[in-house]
């Protein structure tokens, strides 16, 4: 694979030869193949999907329900219809949180991790405000690991709901879903797993994870903005109330009442984002076009490298663990003395694009005794040279900033 | 921040701050936070018969944060609200760009900020503390 080749893939990189780009956790390039997809669905086929009688309609409808059978085989979902478009992870979650929410009552449990974004926490906040639910968290060490025990400890008989990331967009930390999910699924619970930071980055299979829900975002993995995913179990989707309600999710409208559409139609409430879902499935098929055997290996090694280096210099503290292996291009940090604010601002000014603040995980921040912090995190196309680039900056900063070293 | 000389203002308030302490005899005070970043701070004053005669705060948060809250209660020690509030008012245009050079030079040292005008994600930093005096300031007027 020759990776110079891939980053000519991408116009922003092209254009920007200078820009060290570190926040692909924040959202990812895009290939230009997926750009082009975009503007040839509106060019070609532009027409509201799923309504119209007219071929043009047709044709939009067609694309749309060929990317969700696509992205239903890049994730082993099997039935298409389990595959549900959203505009991102925060959405899918949303939509889990309202439909299954409103089957708990007081005295129920919903557990997540600590180590979750604020859309994974949130959401079930008020749904427990709504029905006297509680949300309980389970922590993890200081080097990110949630273990066995610490899950089973938090696990209960009332235990209904369990919602876990499987890449921890903080400490890049992996979670053993497939353990979590089948412990989950002996207590009777549901189990829902964060893809946001996963799904880009390894193969994900639902059917082999056997977990009920997944949710991702198309922007993290080279699509388009606003289009996201919710997958769900069939008979799990078909019992469930719909979140957004209104135009091409109902069966019959009367004066009172509606009748719902089909799953997975129920839960796509309004006109969809057909030429995003256009645009993620040709993200997908740029993946397939590099192979994710190729992706892993090369973010292995931009990870083993960001590792080594950032860990080599005196005053930057890493956050989580401490093998190199578990940090899945993800590298928050701290250096002593310097607000992250002003990390970032510095690393700007030479060039590099790195995220500062709390990442929307003020909960694990707290938990692991740091206000906020800086970070770093990897993508394919970037390479060795950038990261020695973030480095050098980094050794700079403190001088930069008025330390004598 | 290119510009080193301000650099240099703003490095030399955030290593060794001149106000950011406790204030025991303090008669009013109020938090200031920026929740997207993290900048928190507690501003203390001390006010008698209408014009602050002490002032400190404690907190954490970015170079420009902190030093920008240390900068303001060097030029407002001995002010009048009146007078705090009208400097106050300067600084908040400043960011804006929206000051002249004449009014930048009242603020004395806290006219090293000007260029934050040109650094939107900034801005929320630099106005911390003089957004939250500014809030103290209408508390004890009104």
């Amino acid at each position: 694979m020759n990776w110079n080749d891939v980053r000519n893939d991408f116009p922003l990189i092209i254009k920007h030869p200078k820009i060290a780009y570190l926040d692909s956790a924040a959202t990812s390039q895009r290939p230009a193949s997926v750009i082009e997809a975009e503007q040839e669905f509106y060019v070609n086929y532009n027409a509201n999907p799923l309504r119209g009688l007219y071929d043009l309609s047709q044709e939009a409808t067609e694309r749309y329900e060929t990317a969700r059978q696509r992205i239903s085989e890049f994730i082993g979902a099997g039935d298409p219809a389990q595959i549900i478009f959203t505009r991102n992870s925060t959405e899918s979650l949303n939509l889990l949180a309202y439909s299954l929410g409103a089957t708990l009552s007081s005295g129920d449990e919903i557990l997540v991790s600590i180590m979750e974004h604020h859309s994974n926490i949130v959401p079930w906040q008020q749904v427990c405000k709504r029905t006297g639910a509680s949300l309980k968290f389970v922590e993890c060490d200081e080097q990110g690991v949630i273990t066995k025990e610490a899950f089973e400890a938090c696990l209960t008989d009332k235990t209904r709901i369990v919602s876990m990331t499987q890449v921890s967009n903080v400490l890049g930390v992996k979670n053993d879903i497939k353990l979590f999910a089948s412990l989950a699924h002996e207590k009777g619970a549901l189990f829902i797993c964060d893809g946001a930071q996963s799904v880009p980055h390894m193969p994900v299979d639902v059917a082999d994870l056997d977990v009920d829900f997944l949710v991702f975002s198309g922007h993290k993995m080279g699509a388009p903005f606003g289009i996201g995913v919710l997958y769900g179990r069939y008979e799990l989707l078909n019992d469930m109330q719909p979140f957004l309600t209104g135009g091409e999710m109902i069966e019959f409208v009367t004066r009172e009442d509606a009748t719902w559409a089909e799953v997975p139609h129920k839960f796509e409430a309004g006109t969809v984002n057909a030429a995003g879902a256009y645009g993620l499935l040709a993200a997908i098929d740029y993946y397939r076009s590099i192979g994710f055997e190729n992706i892993v290996k090369r973010e292995e090694e931009l990870s083993q490298i960001a590792f080594r280096l950032l860990t080599d210099i005196p005053h930057v503290k890493l956050l989580g663990s401490k093998d190199a292996n578990n940090h899945n291009g993800i590298f928050s940090f701290t250096v002593e003395g310097v607000h992250p604010h002003d990390i970032a601002e510095i690393l700007n000014s030479d060039g590099v694009c790195i995220r500062a603040g709390h990442h929307c995980a003020q909960p694990l921040l707290k938990h692991l005794g740091v206000s906020s912090s800086a970070r770093a995190s990897l993508m394919f196309y970037n390479t060795e040279d950038e990261i020695v680039k973030l480095a050098e900056s980094l050794k700079s900063i403190r001088r930069r900033m008025g330390y004598a070293e | 921040m290119q510009n080193s000389f301000y650099r240099e203002i703003i490095n030399d308030h955030n290593l060794h701050p001149v106000n950011k302490h406790e204030l025991q005899d303090a008669n009013t005070e109020l938090r200031g936070v920026n929740p997207s970043c993290g900048d928190d701070i507690v501003l203390r004053l001390k006010v008698e018969d209408g014009r602050i005669t002490d002032g400190a705060f404690t907190g954490d948060g970015c170079a420009i944060s902190q030093a920008s809250a240390d900068i303001m209660l060097e030029l407002i020690n001995g002010k009048t609200l009146e007078e705090a509030k009208h400097l106050c008012d300067i600084f908040l245009r400043m960011i804006k760009g929206d000051a002249s050079p004449e009014q930048i030079e009242q603020l004395e040292e806290a006219g090293a900020f000007t260029d934050i005008s040109h650094m939107p994600a900034r801005v929320k930093c630099a106005v911390l503390g003089w957004h939250t005096l500014d809030n103290i300031i209408d508390q004890r007027i009104t």
